[in-house]
C-alpha cells in the first residue's frame, strides 16, 4: 500500500495545491490500489484509468497556473452506482440498467468537477440502494475490509468498503434508511446523511422521494466535513432543494477540534440504547458517551417512545415510494428489455422485462409497496405509516426542545456473516433500526467510529443526530469525541483500520 | 394478521408488471406475510393523529416559465433498447387477443 492511500483527504489536498504531490501520481496510486485490492473486495462496478488520470492531469496543469478549484482540488473520489455521471455507466447494481451511460451529470458530481476532486469510478451497491448488506447487488457482494467474511453493510457498501481500504479517501453515497451511516459503522469510518433537502438529489436515481439523501464517506470527520461543503447547498434542479445557507459543518468541526463540549446537551436515546444492542456494541457505545461527558457535554436519558413505529413504518413508506419511482423501468426508453421478439405485446414486454431486470428484494418492495397502496389497502397501510412518521418527528421534536444532539448506537450489532440474513428479509431490515428514524423526519445525522466490539474485534459506530439544518452540531461532537478517542489510544483509528492481505491474493 | 396467498402474489406482480415464476410464487407468498406481519404494528397508532407524507418545509415549487436547453434527440434516444427514425420503438400495444 503506498503512503498516499493511507492520507486523509485533508492532506492530499494541502500536498497537491503546494505541489509537493501532482494529482495525478496520487490518483494513480488510488488505483493501482484498487487493482491490487478490489479483486477480492468487489467494491467497484466501473473504473476508467484514463478518464481519471486525464482529469487528475487537468487538475495540476490549473494548479501549476495559479488556479485552485476548491479545498479538496486534486483529490480522488469514489461514487455511489446510483448518482449519475456521464463519462461512466451508472446500474444501480441492477441489470436492468447494465451499462447505460446517463446523459446528463447528477448535481452532486458536477459539484465535484467543478471543485476539482478526481473521480475514480462508481461503486458497488445493494440494487436501487435496497438492502443492508449489499448482498442485494446484480454483480455480487462487497466484502469488508476487516473480515472478508463479513458484510460491508448497506446499501453503499462499495463506497464504504472503498473509503476503508484505501481504495479513495473520499466517496459519496445514499441514506434511505441507513445507507451511509450503517455501512459507515461496519467498515469503521465517517459517514454522514445530511439535513433532508441539503444536497441536491437531481441525477440520484430515485428509490424513496420523501427520504433519499446524499451524503459522504471519509476516514475522518473533517474530511466527510470538507466533501459535504463541496456538494452541499441549494439547486434549482431538484424541487426538494431547501434554499437556505448550507450549515457551516467544517467550521463546525475545527471548532470541535478543540475539544471542549462544555454547555452542549447530549441526549442519549433510550429505546435504542439497550439491551437490544449486542454486546460488545453497547459497550463500546457506554465508554463512547462516558467520552463526552468528560469533554463537558451535559448527558442526560431522553424517551423516544415512538420510535418503536419507525421500523414498521420505513417498510411501508419506502417500498410504497420504490413502488411508484421504480415504473420508469418500462423497458422503452433505457435500459434492458426482453420478449421483444414480434409475438409480445408491450405490456408482456415489460413484464418480462422488470422479471428479468429485478433481483429478488426489488421485487418483494415493489410488491410490499403495490400492496400496501392498493384501494382494500392504502387506509390500514400506508395511512398509518405516515401517521407513524408523524409521532416519530414529535419525538424529535421534543427531545431537541431540551437536548441539543442526540446519540445512540448506528447499528445494534457489528458487521454480519455474508449470507446469513440473505434468506430472511426482515431480520435484514432490524439493521436499520436505530438509523431509520432520522430519515423519516429528515433530520441530520452522522456515524462517527468509537472502537471496535470486544466480542469480535469489529467496529462500531456511534451515531450522532441532529435536528433539521443543524449538521454542524453533530459535527462538532463527532469531531471532538474523534479527537478525544485517538488521543485515549494514541493511534488514529483510521490507522488500525486492517490491511485487507487475504484479499490481494484472490483476483 | 396478513395471509398473503400465491394467489395474492399473482395479483400484485400483475399490477406490478413482474412476470414471476411458479417457484417465486411460493418464496414471495412466505416473505411478504412474513414482512406484513412486522408492519402491521402501525395499525396500533391511533386515527387521531395525522399524517405526515414528506419533512421538505416546501409548498409548491415552481421556476418561471422560460425555455430552456433540453436533451438533444440524439441524446435522449441514445440510452434506449429500441430506436427508429429518430423515435423509441417499442413492441405492438395490443397483444394477441385484444
Amino acid at each position: 500500500m503506498s503512503e498516499l492511500t493511507r492520507l486523509s483527504a485533508e492532506e492530499i489536498a494541502r500536498r497537491v495545491q503546494a505541489r509537493e504531490v501532482s494529482s495525478v501520481e496520487v490518483t494513480r496510486a488510488h488505483l493501482d490500489r484498487i487493482e491490487a485490492v478490489d479483486g477480492g473486495l468487489n467494491a467497484f462496478l466501473h473504473v476508467d484509468r484514463d478518464t481519471a488520470l486525464a482529469a487528475a492531469e487537468a487538475v495540476d496543469a490549473e494548479i501549476a497556473s495559479g488556479t485552485v478549484r476548491g479545498p479538496l482540488a486534486g483529490v480522488p473520489v469514489a461514487v455511489k452506482d446510483n448518482i449519475a455521471t456521464k463519462d461512466l455507466p451508472t446500474s444501480c447494481a441492477s441489470r436492468i440498467l447494465e451499462g447505460w451511460r446517463p446523459p446528463y451529470d447528477a448535481t452532486v458530481v458536477r459539484r465535484l468537477r467543478d471543485g476539482g476532486l478526481v473521480p475514480l469510478g462508481k461503486t458497488n451497491l445493494d440494487e436501487f440502494a435496497m438492502g443492508g448488506s449489499n448482498e442485494n447487488s446484480a454483480f455480487g457482494a462487497v466484502r469488508n475490509p476487516w473480515d472478508p467474511s463479513r458484510v460491508p453493510g448497506g446499501s453503499s457498501g462499495g463506497s464504504a468498503a472503498a473509503t476503508a481500504a484505501g481504495e479513495a479517501p473520499l466517496a459519496l453515497g445514499s441514506d434511505t434508511g441507513g445507507s451511509i451511516r450503517q455501512p459507515g459503522a461496519f467498515t469503521g469510518i465517517v459517514g454522514v446523511k445530511p439535513t433532508y433537502g441539503t444536497v441536491s438529489r437531481y441525477g440520484l436515481v430515485a428509490f424513496s422521494s420523501s427520504l433519499d439523501q446524499i451524503g459522504t464517506f471519509g476516514r475522518s470527520v473533517l474530511d466527510a466535513a470538507l466533501l459535504h461543503e463541496v456538494i452541499g447547498g441549494h439547486d434549482p434542479a431538484d424541487q426538494t432543494s431547501i434554499d437556505a445557507p448550507l450549515p457551516p459543518v467544517v467550521e463546525a468541526t475545527m471548532a470541535g477540534a478543540r475539544g471542549d463540549l462544555a454547555g452542549v446537551r447530549v441526549g442519549v436515546v433510550r429505546e435504542l440504547s439497550g439491551e437490544g444492542n449486542q454486546p460488545g456494541v453497547l459497550t463500546a457505545f457506554t465508554d463512547a458517551v462516558r467520552v463526552l461527558t468528560d469533554l463537558g457535554a451535559d448527558v442526560v436519558e431522553v424517551d423516544c417512545p415512538s420510535f418503536t413505529y419507525a421500523v414498521p413504518a420505513y417498510y411501508l413508506i419506502a417500498p410504497s415510494e420504490a413502488s411508484s419511482n421504480l415504473a420508469r423501468f418500462d423497458a422503452m426508453r433505457y435500459g434492458l428489455r426482453v420478449g421483444d421478439d414480434g409475438s409480445h405485446s408491450t405490456d408482456e414486454v415489460m413484464s418480462l422485462t422488470r422479471e428479468a431486470g429485478f433481483g429478488p428484494e426489488v421485487k418483494r418492495r415493489i410488491m410490499i409497496g403495490t400492496h400496501a397502496l392498493s384501494a382494500g389497502s392504502y387506509d390500514a397501510l400506508y395511512g398509518r405509516a405516515q401517521k407513524a412518521r408523524t409521532l416519530i418527528v414529535r419525538d424529535f421534536a421534543a427531545a431537541f426542545e431540551h437536548c441539543d444532539v442526540l446519540v445512540s448506537p448506528t447499528v445494534p450489532t457489528t458487521a454480519f456473516p455474508l449470507g446469513e440474513r440473505v434468506d430472511d428479509p426482515v431480520a435484514m431490515y432490524l439493521a436499520d433500526l436505530c438509523t431509520i428514524p432520522t430519515n423519516l423526519a429528515g433530520n441530520a445525522a452522522l456515524s462517527v467510529p468509537c472502537g471496535v466490539s470486544s466480542d469480535d474485534g469489529l467496529p462500531v459506530g456511534l451515531q450522532v443526530m441532529a435536528p433539521a439544518l443543524a449538521d454542524d452540531r453533530a459535527y462538532r461532537v463527532a469531531a471532538a469525541y474523534e479527537l478525544a478517542r485517538d488521543t485515549s489510544s494514541g493511534t488514529p483509528f483510521a490507522a488500525t483500520i486492517p490491511e485487507p492481505a487475504v484479499l490481494e491474493t484472490s483476483s | 394478521m396478513s395471509d398473503i396467498t400465491r394467489s395474492d402474489v399473482a395479483h400484485l406482480a400483475r399490477l406490478a408488471r413482474l412476470a414471476v415464476t411458479d417457484d417465486e410464487l411460493d418464496v414471495f407468498s412466505g416473505q411478504l406475510d412474513a414482512i406484513l406481519d412486522t408492519v402491521d404494528r402501525v395499525s396500533e397508532i391511533p386515527d387521531d393523529v395525522p399524517p405526515t407524507s414528506h419533512v421538505a418545509p416546501l409548498t409548491n415549487v415552481l421556476r418561471p416559465d422560460e425555455p430552456a436547453p433540453s436533451l438533444t434527440r440524439e441524446a435522449a434516444l441514445a440510452g434506449a433498447p429500441e430506436a427508429e427514425e429518430g423515435r423509441f420503438r417499442v413492441p405492438r400495444i395490443l397483444g394477441e387477443s385484444q
